[in-house]
Parts: structure tokens; sequence; C-alpha cells
């Protein structure tokens, strides 16, 4: 068996039993990472002397009590490492190094999880695809002239190439799940509050949140709980016990209401997404789940309502990046606001800026109420939406994306196009909810995701029915031929 | 309304960003396809309807007021492209 092919409950038994150490763990994804990333280039950083440093400490130990322990991990690279390029896919951060952890991060470390690397993505999470990314596009391990989605495109196609065991991506629109999607892998974004936010770098507050992208959902199940709960550096991390998700790992979903949501039966989605989507209903069924049909009647304004209140956010959060006290400084400039102008413009890419540019648009005096209070309402309103949802149904099931992983290129000069790839997981983010891509199906050999949603805070419920899912089907056992 | 070359310039202006001639015309078009599909929201009528801002799961937070560590300097300084000391290098902005 290759090694860089284990999940992380199968490595934790291995490690325990003593049957492999750490380092061959991690010796084997450095080695994979050598073979294959320059193909799939998914990797940004790679921290191959630290990671077998600490491998080796943690095999002297020889505590693997933890079930992180020793399991090399990938990080996207929009979530602080200390000591290691955080470079968030921008010139402008090309030189980073941050000096403290991100929670996420740190709480991996103290169960001694190994950060092997940091993972491509859209510059600052901008973008579907990684295309954005002013670095370079990682390909898709299915097929390499596809785009592997985004924004977390390389913690995705990291886990579904065996470049890591796991990774940490980041969700603001669907930036985790969508990857998760196109690569065939299971993508896990928490309910907001769920997860410190503290060392991500911002894209827009409100809506982001740090998840998991993992092989499949026992691995998930482990992640979270290692990472949730109540952090004093992140206010918004809620008061509320983490349950051992572990626990949730039982096939069963007899009598769970699982809702269908009406409105998509009007939406553009390939043919083979709908089938597999349609199928998975009735697979959920035959396990004794009961499909209702729901309505989210405001559904198809929340990617415009989205599109306000991030780009909103957005700008006020890249006001930060001013060349003074970190990050890009211009080479030339006149006085401080020329410093401020030069480096910005020489530091961010073409959509960060389209995002500032709309952001602050939708900010200024005369259009704060036409635009961004109104967004704000809409969002009311499809919070109400699902609220009343709901009341009739535990979980509610979509397509994880309208369609399978396009190509390199196809949609880059459309931003609205691109944009309306995440219909489908903005709804999630603007109620706060929580949500999984999970593997339903293929078309033409490209993996195609099932969107299951949760009520806030009951992530458990979720796993379960994800867990039951995975356990009854196996297109999560099909790995890209790379 | 439509975003004209003046509220081009103008957001650029506020968005601390230098666009060449071409790039302001290419942002312009892309603007106002954007601000024209995000005028689908005005089908809606949310009078009375309140704002979301935050799915925050509590509003306000306090916590003990203790001294923590804080970073070492060192390391945040590493970070600065100029520096004098423990001081940040900026541009002269009060006259002589």
């Amino acid at each position: 068996m290759e090694l860089y092919k284990l999940t992380v409950h199968e490595a934790h038994e291995l490690l325990v039993k003593k049957q492999i150490s750490s380092e061959e763990l991690v010796k084997a994804i450095l080695k994979r990472i050598e073979e294959i990333d320059e193909k799939v280039k998914a990797y940004i950083t790679v921290d191959e002397e630290k990671a077998l440093e600490a491998s080796r400490n943690i095999d002297k130990t020889g505590n693997f009590t933890s079930s992180l322990s020793g399991i090399p991990v990938a990080i996207k690279d929009n979530i602080c490492t200390k000591d290691l390029k955080t470079t968030c896919s921008s010139k402008m951060l090309e030189n980073f190094i941050p000096p403290y952890d991100a929670t996420g991060v740190a709480r991996l470390k103290q169960d001694d999880a190994i950060v092997v690397g940091k993972t491509n993505l859209d510059e600052f999470a901008m973008g579907s695809s990684t295309e954005n990314s002013a670095f370079f596009t990682t390909k898709n391990p299915w097929d390499l002239e596809r785009v592997p989605g985004g924004s977390s495109g390389g913690s995705a196609a990291s886990v579904a190439a065996d470049e890591c065991i796991f990774a940490l991506g980041s969700d603001t629109g669907g930036s985790i799940r969508q990857p998760a999607s196109c690569c065939g892998v299971v993508g896990l974004k928490p309910t907001y509050g769920r997860v410190s936010r503290y060392g991500l770098a911002e894209m827009a507050s409100s809506l982001d949140q740090v998840g998991i992208i993992t092989k499949d959902v026992t691995d998930s199940a482990i992640i979270l709980k290692a990472i949730a709960g109540l952090d004093e550096l992140d206010s918004t991390t809620a008061h509320l016990p983490v349950p051992d998700y572990t626990k949730s790992l039982v096939p069963d979903v007899k009598g769970i209401k699982i809702g269908i949501v009406k409105e998509y039966m009007d939406y553009e989605i390939d043919d083979e997404v709908r089938e597999a989507i349609a199928n998975a209903a009735k697979t959920l069924e035959e396990l004794g789940a009961n499909i209702v049909e729901i309505s989210i009647p405001h559904i198809e304004y929340a990617i415009w309502a989205y599109h306000v209140i991030s780009t909103a956010e957005i700008s006020s959060n890249m006001a930060r990046y001013d060349g003074i006290r970190y990050g890009k400084r211009a080479k030339r400039y006149e006085d401080l606001i020329d410093l401020y102008r030069q480096s910005r413009t020489e530091g961010f890419g073409p959509e960060v800026k389209r995002r500032i540019m709309l952001g602050n648009y939708f900010l200024s005096a005369d259009n704060e109420d036409k635009y961004y209070i109104k967004a704000q309402k809409v969002r009311t309103l499809i919070k109400r939406d699902f609220d009343t949802a709901f009341e009739e149904c535990d979980l509610i099931i979509s397509p994880t994306a309208p369609t399978v992983a396009f190509k390199i290129g196809e949609e880059v000069d459309d931003p609205i196009k691109m944009y309306m790839n995440d219909a489908w997981t903005v709804p999630v983010n603007l109620a706060g909810l929580p949500g999984m891509s999970i593997p339903c199906g293929f078309s033409e050999n490209l993996p195609i995701g099932l969107q299951i949603i949760g009520k806030a805070f009951n992530e458990a419920e979720m796993i379960k029915a994800a867990f039951a899912f995975e356990q009854a089907t196996d297109f999560w056992k099909k790995r890209p031929a790379i | 309304m439509k975003i004209d070359s003046d509220m081009v310039e103008y957001l650029a202006n506020l968005s601390r960003l230098n666009l060449s001639e071409k790039e302001k015309s290419e942002m312009q078009i892309e603007l106002n396809s954007i601000v024209k599909q995000i005028g689908k929201l005005d089908e809606l009528d949310v009078d009375n309807i309140p704002p979301i801002a935050s799915m925050a799961p509590q509003k306000s937070v306090f916590r003990e007021d203790k001294v923590l560590e804080s970073l070492d300097s060192e390391d945040v300084f590493k970070n600065a492209p100029e520096r004098i000391g423990n001081f940040f290098k900026v541009p002269r902005i009060i006259e002589e």
C-alpha cells in the first residue's frame, strides 16, 4: 500500500500499531509531491525540512494518542502559519512570514499534526478556479486541462492527488465546497462561528469560515472536532460546546427529513449533475430518509446580494494593505498617498482591484441604501427562507456546483459566468449555515458533488447523513489516475 | 445609474489604485455589467425588512482585561518593508 493514499483514520491506526512511523508517512507525502506536483501545481510552498524534523520528534516520543499525531496536513495559503510564508497567492504578500499561527493551525499542531506546505488559491480567495492566483493555476488531478475549482483549489487538488492526508481551506461563498466537488473529495464548511477565523486573511468577514477538505467523511468529523470551538482571539466564535463528531459516524438516516430545493428545477444545471443529485436523493430515501420538497423562494437573489455584501467587506478589509507595516511597498513613489497607490497598484491583481472598486461603489454615500443596505435586507429574506424550510426538514440537499470542473481559460474572461458557479453555495454563507460537499457521481470521469446543508451548529446531523450516503455508495473510492 | 468615466476615476481614487486608460475603460464596462445584474435586487420590496450585518451567534463579547504575552517585535518587523529601529519608516508627511 502506498502510504500517501491513506486517510487520517487509516494512518492513525497504522501509527498507533507502530506499523509505520510518522517519518515514513511524511517522506511518502514529500516524495509524492516531488513526483506529481509539477503537473498538479497544488503547492506554493513545501516545508520539507521542518516537516521531517517534526515527524522525527513525534516518532521519538512514540505518543500517537491524538488522532492527528504525526499526520501531514496542507494549509491553504491564506491561513497564517508561524515562520512559514503565507502569500494569499498575491504579489502583495509574496514575502510575508506570519509571526503567529492561525487558531485552526495552532490546534492542529497542538494535536501533533504536521504542516507539509501551503496550497494555491485565487488571490485573497477571490475566485472559483485558482486562475486568479498571482503565481500559477492549479490543475485538476482528474483532467489536467481543467480547473480544480476555487478558491481552495490547491487544497482540494492536493487531497485528491494524495499530496497530503488532509487539508485546511476557507469558504466565503463556496470556496471549500465547490473545489471539493470539482476534485471528488469531501469539503466541509462549518457554521459561521464554529471555527475561529483568527489568522485567516480576511476576505469578507461576515461570510468567511475556516473549514476542511478530506478524502472521506470520517476524516472530516475527526478534523472538525480538533479545530472547532470558542476562541478568545475571535469574538464571533460561539460559546457552545463542541460535540464529538465521530459519534455521528453511524450509517443511519432513518426518519431524517431531507429537503430538496424546489427552485433548483428552474436553474441551469448540467443534465449529468441533475441526474446525479436525483440519484443521490433516491439513495438517501432507500436508506430510510424522507425526502420532502422545500422552497427557498429568494434563492435566485442570493448571488447578487452576496456580491454587494462581499465586495463591500472586501473593500474595507483590503484597505489594510498599504505598504507600511508589511506586504509589498513600491520602489518609486512621490509621497505617502502615492506610496499607497503605487504599492496597491503593483500588489493586487485584476479581480481583487475589480472587487475593491465595486465595494467602494456600493458603499459610497449615494449608494449605501440602494445597494449595501438592500443586500443586507435580502440576506434577511434568505435567512428566513432557510428558517422556514428547516421547520419542514432536518437537512437540505442540492448540487454543490451547476457543472463539473470547467476547462482552464473557459470562464476567466467572463466574471458573471464565473460568479454563477457559486449560485448554490453562497446562500449557505449568507445564512451562516454549515454545508458539505461529498462525491455523488461522475460525468465522463469528472466528479460531481452533492451539497448537504445543516441547521446552524448542527454539523453532527449533516455528517451523519454524509456518512450514511458514503457508506452506501462508492464514488469516494474512485481516485484520479495521476 | 450607469458608471461613467468620472465615477471610475473617483472609485480608483477611493480605492487608492492607479489605472491605465485601457484598464479604466475595461473596468467601466465590467463594473457596469455587474451592477446591471445586481439591479435584479430591485425586483424585491424590502422596505419593511430589517437588514442583517452578521450571523455571529452573539453580539457583544466581553472578556477579562488580562495582560497577555504579545508578539515578538522582531518577528513582526521581519515583514516591515522599511524600518528604523522599532519604527516603521514612512515618507515625510509633515513639512519642515
